[in-house]
């Protein structure tokens, strides 16, 4: 606390008048930053939003990509997203917040454990710095190709092995291949660190005073986490986990790497289908030639941002509830 | 099992339950454990990746590690035989990191500042769904918007002057429009840390007769900086790893400058190029992107190590 | 709720092991997949949606992983067709021959390269081989259009050209540079190709180059300038006489997936609507004889390419010279 409260003998001496003028002043500047925030970001949306009402209507949500913008649709993107995401949360947001709960509530007392522990923390703190496109480098190479090296010949020789039938969902395939399962977990990779670490904020802000009275009344370690921490820290997690699947969903450069497809005339069928998602879509459309086109990029934006809006909406909407009953 | 029940205070009836109390305590911890094993894994399989194919790239092309290093030109396509002195690249993405920072932190720590100290509660519970609804603006549509508005509103505000001249590319544009791509982040982490400074210490300050811009500047900036530092880099690090964004708005001809108006080429603006050009994917050209891509990993493990240390020394338990 | 747990994973364990199999790399059901250069992407695009209303059964799948990805993916066998906008390399053919993968290579179309500036620039109509050499070659002192040629303006000359690594910088490369030169470095470049069309027209003394299609749909903000009195249309490109600005754009099909008759009649497909969709999306269709020699060839199952010798060198010069 070395930092904090500064004693009133130190403070300097001014008059009251400046001080309030300096305060006034200091107000304004946060407004400004605020507004400017959301200024520069809001304009962005409804230029966008401008362009791209011009191809909005049923259609675009169902149809399938075209070479005429008028009949061009989203629904193979769109529904590649979906896929992709819930992959990507059912995987990362668990592993993310188990490996919260190690970080911060398993730490071992002796030297060897809390020097492995502070090794985690900083891989952790890395990864969360690691570029996407190397997730996409990553991903291509253990996702895409696993086991692959391990077959004898590469190609149309190689072994492969497969669970479930293509009929169903349930389908697994081993090398995955350019998969929207493969897509899924490298978007996983992404946002894991994210996850953890936003999720070590929050359960590092629950007070250590509700745990030890857990503890005290005979609760193990466990119970005390399930029971105690994380319905605490539920909130900070949930704003965590919104952030984090926010970018996924956005994130082009790694799927870019995986799946690099983006004419499909069809949604996944199964976990090893192949895929795109809409920013992919987006990022074909933009680069097309026809001024048309940059519309439709602008109407699959629109697309993107509505299905951004509707799933943080949910989340909001769950952490405000959790609020509440905290 | 006598072993694990040895220093329990039981209650004879009970016993089974706290034999499979105890079973899954460890059970959980074990899988928790394997969970974290995850993340070294992964980062160990991403150095091996970049690393075999990087040493490749020493392996077949004509180029020390000294003069890759050192070199100040980097024409991988251009010229023949290409030229592999990858400071231009570094100087690219730093340029455009240094840019996107002057943006984003002010801003994000003001907007933050206000949200957290001034705002009324009502304010708060629209403004900050919102904000994070902004951080999730894709990075495609931002690189249009640099490309589209930024940069002409750059030309228009500065070409005139005479003294500088923007290009349809330049590391400005880009680095502004990264910077607005990390500034709802900065703002909303900002915001969380500041938040979670106790309010003791607040009402302390403002029951000592500061005012709030005092207290903000003494007491919560200094009390919340582990917060604000972890903010920061996790937006530095985004900064210097943004793909899209610059591929888009910042050329793709590696200069070696510091002239923000100027267009660069940055690390992973060269990775794009590479992966999906029409470059063979045998080639040195194409290993080279793995050389720049480890030379990436080192830079943001370095910014990250760093920033653990600063962290580690300011950090303040609240209890 | 052990044992509940425990019952549920057995049984999901005794269902997936009844459909447990190992075997050769199979493709699920009528797929066709295409990767490679996004330059010929709107050919394969239009075929393919074209394709999908008389063969709703046929799933093609169309990506942009870049000539040099599709050739990767082509060489692994992880896909039946690749585009690609310049014809296959020696290195990429010995990847194939590794993982014995055969290709047919069919060219579908003509992409010219348009020289272009700012319509704003009024002198400079015609240029010459030479003259791109003067400007765009490295170590050249042009620094305004009175460089180029005198009597032409002191306007400060701006360069844009593709990103280095697409196909069409490696044609003009060729051309204009030959194979030891360099392009001068102090250009702008971008994959984007709508930069260099903004880039272009926001500039007077601007000069750049990109492929026609971009060119076609940007006539109001553009002029092309002739190359030796002959401007880029249509017919000139078809015709050759835009010679050497004008590359073909190429198709390379995997002879096992050949053999599969939903890939053959995506090909066949490709092969009798290709030269009209190539047109409709900016392309140039390829004359009727050298159509039917690369007919011929596809029916035949002709493996292996035209373009290297057997030294592997590059095979130079207009199509029907290689195609005759």
């Amino acid at each position: 606390m070395k930092t904090a409260a500064p004693s009133l003998k130190n403070a300097p001496r001014r008059s009251n008048l400046g001080r309030q003028r300096t305060e006034q002043a200091f107000k304004a500047v946060c407004l400004v930053a605020l507004v400017v925030t959301f200024g520069v970001l809001l304009t962005l949306l409804a230029s966008v939003a401008w362009m791209g009402v011009k191809y909005l209507d049923f259609g675009f949500l169902t149809g399938l990509p075209s070479r005429h913008p008028e009949k061009a649709g989203v629904m193979p993107a769109l529904m590649g997203t979906l896929w992709a995401c819930l992959i990507c949360a059912l995987t990362a947001i668990p592993i993310g917040v188990a490996t919260a709960v190690l970080l911060e509530e398993y730490r071992p007392k002796n030297s060897l454990g809390r020097w492995l522990m502070d090794v985690l923390q900083l891989n952790i703190t890395n990864l969360a710095g690691v570029p996407s496109i190397v997730y996409g480098v990553l991903g291509l190479t253990v996702f895409v190709y696993v086991f692959q090296t391990a077959a004898t010949a590469s190609g149309p020789d190689a072994w492969s092995l497969s669970i479930g039938s293509p009929s169903g969902w349930f389908y697994l395939q081993l090398p995955m291949g350019r998969s929207v399962l493969a897509g899924g977990l490298t978007l996983a990779l992404v946002i894991m660190p994210v996850i953890i670490t936003a999720a070590s904020e929050a359960i590092r802000a629950v007070p250590s005073s509700l745990k030890q009275a857990s503890l005290a009344l005979g609760a193990t370690r466990w119970q005390t986490i399930r029971r105690v921490v994380l319905p605490k820290a539920l909130p900070g997690i949930a704003t965590g986990s919104i952030l984090a699947m926010s970018r996924a969903i956005g994130e082009a450069a790694p799927v870019l790497m995986i799946s690099g497809a983006v004419f499909l005339t069809f949604a996944p069928r199964n976990l090893m289908d192949k895929f795109t998602v809409m920013p992919l879509q987006i990022y074909s459309w933009v680069g097309k030639p026809q001024e048309e086109f940059h519309q439709v990029a602008a109407t699959g934006i629109v697309v993107l941002l509505a299905v951004l809006l509707l799933f943080n909406g949910t989340a909001v909407l769950i952490r405000q509830r959790a609020q509440r009953m905290g | 099992m006598t072993q694990l029940q040895a220093g329990r205070i039981l209650i004879p009836e009970r016993r089974r339950s706290v034999v499979k109390r105890d079973l899954s305590e460890l059970v959980i911890r074990v899988a928790l454990t394997a969970c974290g094993a995850m993340t070294v894994v992964c980062t160990t399989l991403i150095i091996y990746v970049l690393a075999s194919n990087g040493l490749k790239f020493f392996g077949i092309a004509d180029v020390s590690p000294w003069k890759f290093f050192t070199g100040t030109e980097w024409a991988p396509l251009l010229a023949t035989p290409p030229k592999f002195g990858v400071l231009p690249l570094v100087m690219g993405t730093l340029l455009v990191a240094v840019i996107a920072m002057c943006v984003a932190l002010p801003l994000g720590l003001l907007a933050a500042i206000w949200l957290s100290e001034y705002a009324s509660p009502r304010a708060r519970a629209i403004v900050k769904p919102t904000l994070e609804l902004l951080a999730g603006i894709p990075t495609v549509v931002l690189g249009f918007f640099a490309l589209m508005v930024i940069t002409p509103v750059l030309q228009g505000a500065f070409n005139w002057t005479g003294f500088i001249e923007f290009d349809a590319f330049s590391a400005m544009s880009a680095g502004l429009a990264v910077g607005f791509l990390c500034l709802p982040t900065v703002c909303s982490l900002c915001e969380d840390a500041l938040r979670m400074v106790p309010d003791a210490l607040r009402q302390g300050s403002l029951g000592l007769g500061a005012s709030r811009f005092e207290t903000a500047v003494r007491v919560l900036i200094p009390a919340a900086l582990s917060g604000i530092v972890s903010a920061f880099l996790l937006a530095m690090a985004r900064a210097v790893g943004e793909t899209m964004i610059v591929a888009i708005a910042a050329g793709s001809m590696a200069v070696f400058t510091a002239d923000p108006s100027s267009q660069v080429q940055t690390i992973t603006g060269h990775m794009v190029s590479m992966f999906l050009g029409d470059v063979s994917n045998f080639g040195v050209e194409y290993y080279s992107s793995y050389a720049v891509g480890a030379l990436l990993f080192l830079m943001t493990l370095t910014m990250t190590f760093a920033g653990h240390l600063v962290r580690k020394r300011y950090r303040q338990a609240y209890e | 709720m052990f044992s509940k747990t425990g019952f549920k994973v057995l049984g999901l364990a005794a269902a997936t092991a009844t459909s447990l199999g190992i075997g050769g790399c199979d493709k699920a059901g009528l797929d066709v997949d295409i990767d490679g250069s996004s330059t010929v992407f709107p050919i394969t695009e239009a075929v393919a949606e074209e394709f999908r209303e008389d063969h709703g059964g046929t799933r093609v799948t169309v990506g942009v992983s870049g000539t040099g990805g599709g050739f990767k993916r082509f060489a692994a066998g992880e896909i039946d067709i690749s585009d690609a906008s310049r014809p296959i390399k020696q290195k990429e053919i010995d990847a194939c021959a590794e993982n014995n993968v055969e290709f047919i290579e069919i060219p579908v179309a003509y992409d010219g390269l348009s020289i272009v500036v700012n319509p704003a620039n009024t002198w400079a109509d015609d240029l010459t081989v030479e003259d791109l050499q003067k400007i765009f070659l490295e170590g050249s002192t042009v620094e305004t259009w009175a460089d180029v040629r005198e009597g032409w303006p002191e306007t400060p000359i701006k360069l844009f050209i593709p990103g280095t690594d697409s196909g069409t910088f490696d044609y003009f490369k060729e051309v204009v540079a030959g194979k030891e030169g360099s392009i001068r470095s102090d250009v702008t470049a971008s994959e984007d190709d709508n930069v260099l069309v903004n880039g272009i027209a926001g500039d007077e003394g601007a000069i750049g180059f990109f492929g026609c299609a971009y060119y076609f749909e940007n006539t109001d903000k553009l002029r092309a300038v002739t190359i030796n009195g002959v401007g880029p249309t249509a017919e000139t490109i078809e015709n050759g006489t835009y010679a050497p600005f004008s590359r073909p754009l190429f198709i390379y099909v995997s002879k096992a997936s050949a053999e599969e008759e939903h890939v053959q009649a995506f090909v066949e497909f490709y092969l009798d609507n290709g030269p009209a969709l190539a047109q409709e999306v900016g392309y140039v269709q390829l004359p009727a004889p050298i159509q039917s020699a690369i007919r011929a060839r596809w029916e035949a199952r002709t493996t292996g390419t035209l373009f290297l010798d057997e030294n592997g060198e590059k095979v130079h010069g207009p199509l029907t010279d290689i195609y005759n």
